[in-house]
């Protein structure tokens, strides 16, 4: 086969390519330029997108013996990534922009241009497995090293998409493993740092730099009851379930430490309260996919749910839950919008797509509106949704 | 454990590679007679700036590769070539060197804080005139017309304007991307009247075009040899006698007093032998080109739809550049589609993190973003053959035809597409 890998100069990468090499394929490897304006040297604890990564990556390529290239994505990713990034936290949502790049830049950007220009598959990094069922379907499962198991982040793919990925590492035991291989392979990433922060916020402070990008208006911190208990600087900066630096003087009447329970970027209001207002059991979400076909199973009604387990962040639990569709909408729900939005460079509207319903058993907390809610059933994933609204209670029974 | 999904391959498929490179502009391979003269003298090696035999030796093979360099840029003394490590140091130090000796050797308070430059230069000026803005210089940045050749009214009129406050004019002889001449006799001319330093970045020129640094009424000349099949690492400034840039490197005062530090040798003599090779027949080498290129041309346009030709045509285009945007194609996938054949081409010029960007010069020409990501140059160089030239215009339908499917990275990929 053809394949193209991903690479990013980081340590899991260049064992995947190294992988597909020894596999027999003709490999090629391509570097994606996501940053118009890329640093010099790394920093922190990003692991892509400076000069000195793609190098990484060129070097990796050339003690491979495959050619090399960098694609430059950039303006893409701005438009699809950076500013909706932007544009969704000015809209009081939280957003996972590393499901975005792989939503809409390396499983459809790229993989679209890999297909076109002649390769049967791309292959990235990601721990993470794609299985073949008996008639050579593909199903994405979590990776071996579940500290690791990138499958969360690669709910948003559909079949078709997974038709053609690989992921040569998502089936090693451990990322020791993969870092020991690269050593052994003379890989100079080998002991290269993990990255754990966003790509584009160089120094990994997500809320100064979106207090650069998005007007910041003072307003009012008030409880569930509309009294008012201090002020802020700007909700946007705040997160579902945040405890501290709140700011609030007045003292809760039981005496127990508030969270952050709500944003309203319409009233521009923090909303706080106890750690039990935290708690959700129902969560719908809006632009469902589905990892291959949809379960055959599923209604659309909450007596025809299917039972799986949901899971809310990367590197969260999942929890036992109960799912079922909704209906299909152009638009999403109708929400109250900031004014804050007109100022702040928004992509056109995508359509909301179907619904999708989930009922948890044990409550959820510090669940925001912009996440991503990803549906297994064991180490399989499902599909996903974009949290659109939570309910304290449970919808079906 | 799971069983792998990872289909192995039987055996892995090797690529048939005949290296057709058309890449000259960006580095040319050394000839074989440049290739004797350079390796003779690393074996010989000495400091030419050594009193013993052996550096007297170095010494005057050095002083007549300068003489000869000099003879073929139309210099009046072989003083006027300063040897640098580069076109991009010439162009820094032509700048900035010029800049400052206009301006009593200080930033402060210029009197003469205007630079003049094309809209189109190689970033090696673009940059440094973006630096000398930082130090208080004001930049008047000129047009060029959509073949990428400067307005001449409009670059006279500036220059006119205020000659007394204006530090140096920097044009380039030829465009380094799509090749298009410039009226540098005329810029260089009225420069001369004025009393206003002109710096050529003849980079590109140099081998092509009959460049005569005296008559052409420059202070400052860049050029480069391993544009012309010289070494890496060796170009010149030539630079008129009663010139006296600040100095940018200091040391032992080699090459005037402006450019300290131990003169290469073997890059010299190796770069003069570069420069007679390029320039010694150079209307029967200028016409070898042209043949070629038009070929090139002329086959391009014929057999692809939506192929247009950038920069100019004809005497107004350097001989052996071709330089085309291709309708619907990202620049990348068409280089992508070329080398896995192996052919060796460029989208404009290499940048330092190996991104193709829609590029300044053609954005400067009045195209739009995605048409600048389309471009493909195709630049020849003393070994292209005619049998090369025709293997491009064999493989190119194919590579435009897949790199138009592979689409622009503008477009919304299919799988975005209607998501419902």
């Amino acid at each position: 086969m053809r394949i193209l890998v991903a690479m990013s100069g980081g340590v899991d990468s260049s064992v995947a390519a190294a992988r597909a090499v020894d596999a027999g394929h003709e490999v090629v490897g391509v570097h994606l330029a996501l940053s118009r304006m890329p640093g010099t040297l790394r920093t922190g604890s990003r692991g892509c997108c400076t000069i000195e990564d793609s190098r990484d990556a060129h070097r990796v390529a050339g003690m491979l013996g495959i050619p090399f290239y960098v694609w430059d994505f950039s303006e893409r990713f701005k438009e699809d990534i950076v500013d909706d990034f932007i544009a969704e936290y000015a809209a009081g949502r939280t957003p996972n922009p590393c499901m975005r790049c792989n939503e809409r830049i390396k499983f459809a950007a790229l993989l679209d241009r890999a297909l076109a220009l002649g390769f049967d598959a791309i292959a990235t990094g990601h721990y993470a497995e794609v299985i073949r069922d008996s008639e050579g379907n593909p199903e994405l499962h979590r990776g071996e090293d579940l500290a690791k198991d990138q499958s969360y982040v690669l709910g948003v793919l559909t079949g078709e998409q997974l038709e053609h990925c690989y992921f040569p590492i998502g089936a090693t035991a451990s990322k020791a493993e993969v870092r020991a291989e690269a050593a052994e392979r003379g890989f100079s990433v080998a002991n290269k740092p993990d990255s754990y922060d966003i790509c584009f916020i160089p120094d990994g402070d997500t809320k100064a730099w979106l207090a650069d990008k998005i007007p910041m208006r003072p307003g009012l911190i008030k409880d569930a009851e509309g009294e008012v208990l201090g002020q802020h600087d700007g909700a946007m900066t705040y997160t579902i379930g945040q405890r501290k630096g709140l700011g609030i003087q007045k003292p809760a009447a039981d005496g127990k430490p508030r969270f952050v329970t709500g944003l309203d970027p319409a009233s521009n209001t923090v909303t706080v309260g106890s750690r039990a207002d935290l708690s959700v059991s129902h969560l719908t979400g809006i632009r469902t996919s589905w990892c291959g076909p949809v379960p055959a199973d599923i209604g659309a009604e909450p007596g025809t749910a299917i039972d799986c387990e949901v899971q809310i962040r990367a590197h969260s639990d999942p929890v036992p839950a109960r799912a079922w569709l909704g209906d299909f909408v152009a638009e999403a729900p109708e929400h109250e919008v900031s004014p804050i939005v007109d100022e702040v460079e928004v992509p056109a509207a995508r359509p909301a797509g179907q619904l999708m319903h989930i009922d948890v058993d044990e409550e959820l907390s510090g669940v925001a509106p912009g996440q991503t809610m990803v549906i297994y059933r064991g180490s399989r994933v499902l599909g996903q949704a974009t949290i659109d609204r939570t309910a304290k209670d449970r919808l079906g029974v | 454990m799971r069983h792998c999904s990872w289909p192995k391959s039987a055996t892995r498929p090797k690529i048939e590679r005949v290296p057709i490179y058309l890449d000259h502009a960006a580095t040319s391979p050394m000839p074989a007679e440049v290739l004797d003269v350079y390796t003779a003298e690393l074996a010989r090696r000495a400091n030419p700036s050594a009193l013993h035999a052996v550096g007297q030796a170095a010494r005057m093979r050095i002083e007549q590769a300068r003489e000869d360099i000099a003879d073929a840029v139309g210099a009046a003394t072989s003083s006027e070539v300063i040897f640098t490590s580069g076109g991009t140091e010439a162009d820094n130090f032509a700048l900035k060197g010029l800049y400052l000796a206009r301006n009593g050797g200080s930033f402060d308070a210029p009197a003469r804080p205007r630079v003049l430059t094309s809209t189109i230069e190689h970033h090696a000026i673009l940059d440094s005139v973006e630096w000398l803005e930082t130090q208080g210089a004001e930049v008047v940045s000129l047009d060029v017309d959509a073949e990428g050749r400067l307005d001449l009214d409009a670059a006279l009129a500036e220059l006119r304007r205020e000659p007394e406050r204006t530090a140096v004019i920097s044009i380039m002889a030829a465009n380094n991307e799509i090749g298009t001449i410039q009226p540098i006799a005329e810029i260089g001319a009225a420069a001369k009247e004025l009393g206003v330093p002109f710096h050529i970045d003849a980079v590109q020129a140099l081998g092509q075009i009959p460049l005569d640094f005296a008559a052409l009424g420059a202070t400052a000349m860049t050029i480069t040899a391993h544009k012309i099949g010289g070494p890496v690492g060796i170009g010149a400034l030539l630079l008129d006698r009663a010139a006296a840039p600040a100095p940018i490197l200091h040391g032992g005062g080699q090459e005037r007093g402006v450019r300290s530090g131990t003169l290469d040798v073997a890059g010299a003599v190796a770069f003069a032998k570069a420069v007679e090779l390029s320039t010694g027949d150079l209307e029967h080498r200028a016409a070898g080109f042209t043949a070629l290129r038009d070929r090139l041309i002329d086959g391009i346009e014929s057999t692809i739809d939506g192929a247009r030709l950038s920069g100019r045509r004809g005497r107004g285009r350097l001989p052996a550049n071709a330089h085309f945007t291709f309708t619907g194609c990202e620049g990348d996938s068409l280089l992508f589609g070329l080398d896995a054949r192996g052919l060796a081409t460029s989208t404009g010029s290499a940048c330092s993190a190996g991104v193709s960007r829609p590029s300044h010069v053609l954005l400067a020409c009045g195209m739009d973003e995605d048409t600048a990501r389309s471009a493909q140059r195709f630049s020849l160089g003393h070994d292209t053959i005619e049998a090369e030239v025709d293997a491009l215009l064999e493989v190119l339908p194919a590579v435009v035809d897949q790199a138009r499917r592979a689409g622009m990275v503008s477009a919304t990929p299919r799988w975005m597409q209607g998501a419902s």
